[in-house]
């Protein structure tokens, strides 16, 4: 290698500073963490990640890919290596009313605009709507990856429990009731209703109409994030919010990420017309358009007419890895754990007892190569200590199985433990543990319980010692 | 340059790694990669490196393991040899040293997670509580980059910030708090023998305690160096970080960190065999105060590691 090929010289500490007094504010709070580089230990072979999100894209023919992009390129290659418009190509909206139409909802593609992936929407919507300070409601826990963009734009979120009904609709107008008396502004109401990510819950019937009713009381918008929606394994689908509303206070976002393929980042935002026009010009600043490539890759595809066989195949292959998931969390999991039943998507939220920091349970699972995502992700308000995100959809069913089990020795090490030096419990052998444990009654069935707030559970003796 | 591996810093030592081979490369060196794993030995023979850069953190990379695989092939290597890095990777071989030389560390209790589970070590905890006072700091005993240290603000947190410290190492140590400033003194060894570099204050910005994201992100720790400390403490606390190089037996280069207290009085935490050299990190920050620019640094660290060779094989 030439020394001409080589990168100008990296910074030097007096170089550090100078880029630090550039900053903007808000990279005060856009930092990596620490969670993020022990995720990178995750990513070796050996290691049993149920911490990811990733669809399984292993499913998808590639007999169809070729077949798709052959089929673009032979047709339409100036088109497809060309510029788009900005909201999207008119075909790849008529896909997009496709499945909306899938999921019970009527739009008009005027009110469509396509994305780069469902997280540009949220994005989007935050750069339109909020000022410094402004408040966003989020579930509590919520989206993970939504956390950095709400810290970039300085909202000032606030988390709202939820139960195995989903949002706490009364927790949320109280919340709204308190935010109007401190005169704290509030934006929109940020939620994933449908199996929910992390927390694997679904908003009942009686809580959507209750969210939509109030938003429409209070003229407030809300982001209705469905990006699992199709991804159900039992029971009937529930309309979404936006089906509700009709589009009034309710936007939507969509994406093809889980039906289809993260990899050609699609996704879209029913909003409306005012606020799409805002956030028309948000895309301008940020992209530009988005791939025309991907939205032609979508619109061959979709012509073949099979897709929704392939969501169908899709649930498939992860309604036996989530019950995989729940029966292993049955055996392996402790008494004192608690976790979601979700009927779609692909998480399941656990809960252990509350001195247990799953940061530090997650460097002790990587010396035994199995990975989860701490709950502390979630949350910007430092909850969910004690919470941990386990994704079913990217792993075949042994090494869920497998996985779950070596969470739970881990689990079980801890408990023992901390029985241990409290005095609750006298010293066990890992003998006695595995004993205990076989006496279990596996068919005692999942401890489904409410996904409650940390102050609420019950306090461990011991504290007063 | 031997980097990654499997430790749970493997993302600061790869970015350590990164901008140490830049360096190395601008010196003229050709520069082989390798990201430690099982191979690393065939690799090592494969290779036949003059000498090995070791830009690796935690268990295997700073507490001895790799240092002591180059000593059986041969292949030198920059930093303290392999009993430096055992006694600095252990806090608690390192504050038993401290003391045993009189030199100043906040008091500690230390405890293996044995002693729990069979001996009913416990039981000693209100004594070890009342002997310590509140808040009480729980770290583990081998792990680097604050990962694990947790505050206890009462006896009810003892417990779970211990088993939170156990998730690290099979040991863990009780450490009196001690509020105050926190600094860091590189010692790097040079033609005239070891010499402490201007002295490093890092400055939380928002929390009480800087924790493992804010110690290497710019932005939430602000780093202050020369820390403005009177010439009498700058002076005492350098003298600290040289006893405490020797006392552990450091070659070429560690870094000792330290507090001082409001009252002037200073003790030693710790000392890390192979500080960060990432665009953040400390080392390099005191180098360049010092008037040695990164790439000079790196040039005398691998010149360091030639010449215990030399002195090895002569």
């Amino acid at each position: 290698m030439t020394p001409s090929s080589k990168p100008p010289s990296r910074s030097t500490s007096r170089d550090l500073e100078r880029y630090a007094g550039l900053f903007a504010a808000r990279t005060r709070v856009m930092t990596s963490s620490a969670m993020r580089d022990m995720m990178a230990v995750t990513a070796r072979p050996e290691v049993i990640s149920l911490a990811g999100g990733l669809p399984d894209t292993s499913t998808f023919p590639p007999a169809t890919l070729a077949a798709v992009t052959a089929r673009i390129a032979q047709e339409s290659s100036a088109k497809a290596l060309q510029y788009g418009p900005t909201d999207g190509l008119p075909e790849t909206k008529d896909c997009i009313a496709e499945v909306m139409q899938a999921e019970g909802m009527r739009v008009d593609t005027d009110d469509v605009l396509v994305t780069t992936g469902g997280q540009q929407v949220i994005d989007l919507v935050v750069k339109t709507l909020v000022d410094p300070g402004d408040v966003v409601i989020a579930e509590g826990p919520t989206y993970p990856g939504a956390v950095p963009t709400f810290n970039a734009y300085q909202a000032d979120v606030v988390q709202i429990d939820m139960d195995s009904e989903g949002m706490r609709v009364d927790l949320l107008e109280e919340t709204i009731d308190s935010l109007e008396r401190e005169g704290r502004r509030l934006k929109f109401i940020y939620t994933v209703p449908t199996f929910q990510n992390p927390g694997g819950a679904t908003m009942s019937l009686a809580r959507r109409r209750r969210l939509v009713e109030i938003a429409n009381e209070r003229e407030l918008l809300v982001l209705e994030d469905n990006p699992y929606g199709m991804l159900r394994y039992e029971g009937e689908p529930l309309p979404p919010l936006y089906a509700l509303d009709g589009g009034v206070y309710v936007m939507y976002l969509g994406t093809f990420s889980k039906i289809l393929s993260p990899g050609i980042r699609l996704g879209w935002v029913v909003a409306p017309p005012p606020v799409l026009e805002k956030i028309n010009v948000g895309k301008q600043g940020a992209d530009l358009c988005t791939s025309t490539l991907s939205q032609l890759m979508v619109q061959a595809y979709f012509e073949r007419g099979d897709w929704q066989e392939y969501v169908g195949a899709l649930t498939e292959v992860y309604r036996p890895r989530r019950d995989a998931m729940l029966e292993a969390l049955a055996e392996f999991f402790p008494a004192q754990a608690e976790w979601t039943r979700p009927a779609g998507g692909m998480f399941v939220w656990a809960t252990l007892p509350d001195y247990i920091d799953t940061t530090d349970l997650l460097a002790r699972a990587l010396r035994d190569n199995v990975a989860f995502v701490p709950g502390q992700g979630a949350f910007l308000d430092g909850r969910g200590r004690s919470s941990m995100r386990l994704n079913f959809s990217a792993s075949g069913e042994d090494r869920i199985r497998e996985g779950i089990r070596r969470i739970g020795l881990v689990i079980d090490e801890q408990m023992a433990l901390y029985g241990t030096l409290t005095g609750e419990m006298k010293a066990l052998s890992p003998e006695e543990i595995e004993a205990a444990r076989e006496a279990d009654d596996p068919e005692e069935g999942a401890r489904v319980v409410e996904l409650r707030r940390r102050s609420e559970a019950p306090r461990r003796a011991g504290g007063d010692r | 340059m031997l980097k990654g591996g499997r430790s749970l810093e493997r993302q600061v030592s790869l970015r350590s790694g990164a901008r140490v081979s830049d360096a190395l490369e601008r010196l003229g060196h050709e520069v082989v990669g390798l990201d430690v794993g099982p191979d690393l030995i065939a690799r090592l023979r494969e290779e036949r490196p003059e000498v090995a850069f070791v830009a690796l953190y935690g268990r295997d990379g700073e507490d001895g393991t790799i240092q002591e695989l180059l000593e059986i092939l041969g292949v030198p290597y920059t930093g303290s040899g392999v009993l430096a890095c055992s006694r600095m990777m252990d806090k608690v071989m390192t504050k038993h040293l401290l003391q045993a030389a009189a030199l100043p560390t906040p008091d500690f209790f230390a405890f293996t997670q044995t002693a729990f589970r069979e001996l009913g070590a416990a039981d000693t905890l209100p004594d070890i509580e009342r002997r310590l006072d509140f808040p009480i700091v729980v770290k583990p005993s081998r792990q680097g980059s604050a990962l694990g240290i947790k505050f206890a603000r009462s006896a009810a947190d003892v417990p779970g910030a211990l088993v939170s410290a156990f998730s690290y190492d099979e040991r863990v140590l009780l450490e009196r708090h001690v509020a105050g400033r926190d600094l860091a003194v590189s010692v790097l060894d040079g033609p005239e023998g070891p010499r402490a570099l201007p002295i490093v204050e890092a400055v939380p910005r928002d929390e009480d305690f800087y924790d493992f994201e804010a110690r290497y992100e710019i932005g939430r720790t602000t780093f202050v160096c020369p820390a403005e400390l009177s010439p009498g403490v700058a002076e005492r606390a350098q003298g600290l970080a040289l006893s405490t190089y020797e006392l552990l037996g450091c070659y070429g280069f560690a870094r000792v960190d330290l507090m001082l207290a409001p009252d002037g009085e200073l003790t030693v935490l710790e000392a890390n065999a192979i500080p960060g050299l990432t665009d953040t990190s400390l080392l390099p920050q005191a180098a360049e105060a010092a008037g040695i620019p990164f790439d000079e640094m790196v040039a005398r660290i691998v010149e360091l590691a030639l010449e215990r060779s030399a002195a090895t094989v002569g």
